[in-house]
């Protein structure tokens, strides 16, 4: 039994899905001029959850999740995290609040190393104020040392030792996937909203990145994931969501919701 | 011979410090700010005004810095609000409206006559005071560095080239760009303000007429040319422009069959020329690619 074979079998996102809520979208619509991108879509993510969502391609899965974490307002309806409207915050606000995201096409920060990107996701340092760095060196000194081991951890962690000291700009598809996910993994996140974190990525570092996710799951945090490769997704989502033309068309197990014959003629081209 | 050195070394090291001042902006932020030249009028307008009405010089220079910091505020307000090329115009617009100012306020500014017998940085005559002008001036310059240095080596410094890369990633991992570009552009046009306050000293008479935008294009050549987010390349690129503006002033005296007016032509024309070819041949700057700062 793999590890995420093994994870569904025990404690993964499956068992947790009756707990309450961490992240809640209610009725959201959002209209691109007279577009209408997303209309009356509700969806929750369970404390401890592991929630996939799926939809052909320009069916609203990043619109939702830009607005879900801010940086696209809704045209109504609310979001919140916790029990709590997030909906008068910036996506910075948001991502300090512990609900983060990573992007479709990787935001690396492509002249510093990947060392420096996961420095730079290091929440609160004295050292990002102008005050501190010339008047509490010491303790600008202290933070640096203490971020640098956490970097450490997450290096290890994601396997990217061999490549921390390179430009990210320099790094594949795949290692850029990888840096993204530490990089938000920093910021000590209770929700992580992923956005296609297998597209471009080799089979061999996809099982990688599952068992990554699965360990920092079971470590209590919840996830979001955005994914074409229904096969890797559903070997690690206890639930997953359907959106077509903006609207939400399935919901549940993965397996029931992959039979349904509506999500069979609007996803996986068979007959409806 | 010795007191023109000395003057060139003045001029350029003045410079210096608008380079570094841009160096922070534009090299280690992204942001694009095509009004440097308001921000030196502010600060030599601010430092004249107040050294003409007996506040000594090292509080008129300070209090310089501080004005032109300050009128960044709204300018970085803007800022938040803009994409980058908007912003460019913004202060571009923002350096016009400052000299027209200078022009129309004459109860403040004495208008197009401008400002006359400014106290100087040091008062003295001959070559021994221009180098003690020189010393001081290096002074301020070497502290300018001190501080871009320390701020581009920091976690401030990280967050600032990360905002240049992609800013909203800065955002998704918590970080508020607003926050780090407003006090990147605030600290970026003080240093202009000590640059136009020492300049106004030094030349001891301002006109509205100084503070024309070929400033600002002078400014961006040299940090082109020395490499763009390095203090290395901030010093060096303004070096060798000040060098070649100030000498090729003689140039006239060799080609007397160009009259000076064709003169001041072709010295601009070169300086654009030098650009073209910096952009395609050494697109990194003489002292190379900002990645490796």
């Amino acid at each position: 039994m793999n590890d995420a074979e093994h994870h569904n079998a025990t404690t993964g996102g499956r068992s947790k899905l009756d707990a309450p809520s961490v992240l809640e979208v209610a009725h959201v619509d959002k209209y691109f001029g007279g577009f209408c991108a997303l209309r009356d879509v509700s969806l929750n993510v369970p404390a401890g959850g592991l929630v996939g969502l799926i939809g052909p391609n320009g069916a609203g899965k990043s619109t939702l999740f830009s607005i879900i974490t801010g940086f696209i307002a809704p045209s109504q309806g609310t979001v919140s995290l916790r029990g709590r409207p997030v909906d008068t915050l910036s996506p910075f606000e948001r991502a300090r609040t512990g609900m983060v995201r990573t992007f479709q096409v990787p935001r690396e920060f492509g002249h510093l190393s990947v060392r420096e990107n996961l420095m730079a996701a290091v929440p609160d340092q004295a050292g990002e104020r102008l005050f501190d760095l010339f008047f509490r060196p010491q303790r600008v000194r202290i933070q640096e040392q203490e971020g640098a081991a956490l970097v450490e951890e997450t290096i290890d962690f994601l396997k990217l030792k061999r490549i921390a000291d390179q430009p990210a700009a320099k790094l594949s598809g795949g290692q850029k996937k990888l840096l993204e996910l530490g990089r938000v993994m920093m910021t000590r996140p209770s929700v992580i909203l992923l956005d296609e974190p297998f597209s471009g990525v080799n089979p061999v570092l996809i099982a990688e990145i599952i068992d990554r996710i699965i360990e920092l799951n079971e470590r209590g945090i919840s996830f979001l994931v955005i994914e074409h490769d229904l096969e890797a997704l559903t070997r690690l989502v206890a639930r997953l969501t359907v959106i077509d033309y903006g609207t939400i068309i399935a919901e549940g197990a993965p397996q029931a919701v992959l039979a349904d014959a509506r999500v069979r003629a609007a996803y996986l081209g068979g007959p409806a | 011979m010795d007191a023109y050195l000395a003057a060139i070394v003045s001029v350029t090291l003045i410079h210096v410090l608008l380079a570094l001042g841009l160096t922070l902006q534009y090299g280690f932020t992204g942001l694009i700010n095509f009004g440097m030249v308001g921000f030196f009028a502010i600060g030599a307008y601010t430092s004249a005004l107040l050294a003409l009405h007996g506040v000594p010089v090292v509080l008129s220079v300070t209090a310089a810095a501080v004005v032109a910091g300050v009128s960044a505020w709204p300018i970085g307000l803007a800022s938040l609000r803009l994409r980058d090329d908007y912003f460019a115009i913004v202060t571009l617009g923002f350096a016009e409206i400052v000299r027209l100012a200078l022009t129309s306020e004459k109860w403040l500014t004495n208008g197009v006559q401008g400002l006359s017998r400014i106290p100087p940085i040091y008062e003295g005559t001959g070559t021994a005071a221009a180098f003690i002008i020189v010393a001081i001036l290096l002074a301020v310059t070497a502290a300018a560095i001190f501080l871009i240095h320390r701020v581009a080596y920091s976690p401030f410094g990280r967050i600032i080239a990360a905002i240049r890369d992609n800013e909203e990633a800065v955002q998704a991992i918590g970080k508020d760009p607003a926050r780090f570009k407003i006090q990147v552009l605030i600290v970026g046009s003080a240093l202009a303000g000590v640059a136009g306050a020492l300049s106004a000293h030094y030349v001891t008479y301002i006109v509205p007429e100084q503070f024309m935008a070929l400033t600002t294009f002078y400014v961006w050549v040299a940090v082109i040319m020395g490499g763009v987010g390095r203090v290395s390349g901030a010093v060096v690129g303004t070096a060798i422009l000040m060098f070649f503006l100030e000498g090729s002033r003689f140039l006239g005296d060799f080609l007397p069959w160009i009259s000076s007016v064709h003169m001041a032509s072709i010295r601009i024309g070169v300086v654009g020329l030098a650009l073209v070819l910096f952009t395609i041949y050494r697109p990194q700057g003489l002292m190379g690619d900002f990645t490796k700062r």
